[in-house]
């Protein structure tokens, strides 16, 4: 794996592909949460270190023992109860040996058994088949990007607030109206990804190559033609 | 509260996706299209429904349900989970196509709140024929959301309603009557939070106004 295929798959994990914004995975607690700054980077911190712990455990499983005993089709089952125990185990673990994180982060790790991002990410990297890699670089980005997304919303939230909006709208659908923007903001992102750049320059050199050719009348009339 | 009310209670005094606000991943992800709100409500009234059954069968009995307290979310869990699983692999060899447009929206039923929280609020604490309708009903009420949502998207966003695989109604005619292509913007992830906001306001602004009404009604009385 180059270093260029690693650039393409983080900024396709973070920025295009979005896990909240294009993918829908983890909405709830994306509205629930993300009311104030302090409660969004827990949430957000907790989330991404769940994703990548998770992803790995539950790839392993399903590549070296649901699929050597043929029991692939059990996947969700197992997948649901390995992730309930490893939130439950590092609740435990950060509980007992660093106190003062669990302070800030406790609340949020019960929440994340059922936030579909976790399960989500997990079920797309077995289902896309990916290597061992591309999963690990795919668990950590979509969880940056889960991250970076709570963030800037829970900045526009805060200063929403004080702002004076319509008493209907108040709450959550002006929060999904931000997060409609927010989400045409990223759609932008797609023109970033190297292979996509190919391909558009790719086309206009065929543009180029078609317009060096000295146009025949029929070729003007044909154009006429598609713009009427 | 009597059959009747538990019934219809899921359609819109507890709607769970306008009012408890459950459920908004696959609400905002599968709404592309009508056919696909459709097979979503199927498979998700299946799941809750047989759910609470099966989670108030459990608690029915005060041993058992002693004995299952400290880990009744994981039980809950596997049952939620087996369910899902049998909807999966009905789904992926009779209706192939809807199964990928779903994609892994099916296997997220599991985490989906609204089925362990009516299995954790209803189901553990009533009978089992309580428990089948606030299931259906709650199945039902998400499913109508979902058809909202998805016919105002695929409405603006394509032009056609599809119901279910060749069943369609093409609308494109009246887009080319007054010269305009459908928004395609609709289709778009963009477009999916934009249509439940402003659904989600107009709702908020109809109960602001029966609120307001109820309070003027008090006041002239007084």
């Amino acid at each position: 794996m180059t270093i260029r295929d690693i650039i393409t798959i983080l900024i396709s994990a973070i920025l295009i592909e979005n896990v909240l914004l294009s993918q829908f995975l983890g909405v709830c607690s994306f509205l629930g949460v993300s009311k104030s700054r302090k409660n969004a980077v827990g949430m957000g911190i907790s989330v991404v270190s769940v994703i990548l712990i998770a992803t790995v455990v539950t790839w392993l499983i399903y590549n070296y023992v649901l699929k050597a005993l043929d029991l692939v089709y059990l996947r969700t089952i197992v997948f649901i109860l390995v992730i309930a125990s490893l939130v439950q185990i590092i609740e435990i673990l950060i509980k007992k040996f660093v106190p003062s994180l669990y302070k800030s982060l406790g609340i949020y790790l019960p929440l994340i058994t059922t936030n579909c991002a976790v399960l989500g990410v997990a079920l797309k990297a077995v289902n896309n088949d990916l290597s061992f890699g591309h999963m690990l670089l795919y668990a950590f980005g979509s969880g940056i990007g889960f991250l970076l997304v709570m963030y800037i919303f829970s900045l526009i939230r805060e200063e929403l607030d004080k702002r004076n909006v319509p008493k209907a709208m108040r709450g959550v659908p002006i929060a999904l109206i931000v997060a409609s923007i927010l989400a045409i903001l990223f759609s932008r992102y797609v023109g970033i990804s190297p292979k996509e750049k190919e391909i558009k320059l790719e086309n206009k050199a065929h543009v180029i190559e078609v317009m060096e050719e000295i146009p025949s009348e029929k070729y003007f009339e044909d154009l006429g033609g598609t713009i009427r | 509260m009597t059959r009747k009310e538990n019934f219809l209670k899921g359609f819109f005094k507890e709607n769970p996706l306008f009012v408890l606000l459950l459920g908004c991943c696959p609400a905002l992800a599968i709404t592309t299209s009508v056919e696909n709100a459709i097979g979503m409500t199927i498979a998700f009234t299946f799941v809750v429904t047989l759910s609470n059954l099966f989670i108030s069968l459990i608690n029915l009995n005060e041993k058992i349900r002693e004995f299952i307290r400290p880990i009744r979310i994981a039980v809950y869990i596997v049952i939620i989970a087996t369910l899902v699983t049998i909807v999966e692999m009905v789904m992926e060899a009779y209706l192939p196509e809807l199964y990928n447009s779903l994609g892994v929206f099916i296997s997220l039923i599991t985490v989906n709140c609204i089925v362990l929280g009516r299995a954790e609020a209803y189901a553990s604490k009533n009978k089992p024929l309580d428990s089948i309708i606030d299931g259906i009903t709650m199945g039902l009420g998400y499913g109508l959301a979902l058809l909202i949502i998805s016919f105002i998207r695929e409405f603006l966003g394509s032009g056609t309603i599809t119901i279910w695989k060749e069943l369609k109604i093409d609308l494109t005619g009246l887009y080319k009557a007054l010269n305009i292509e459908p928004i395609s913007f609709f289709k778009s992830s963009a477009g999916a939070f934009l249509v439940l906001g402003i659904v989600l306001g107009i709702l908020q602004a109809i109960k602001n106004r029966k609120a307001r009404k109820t309070k003027e009604k008090r006041v002239v009385k007084e």
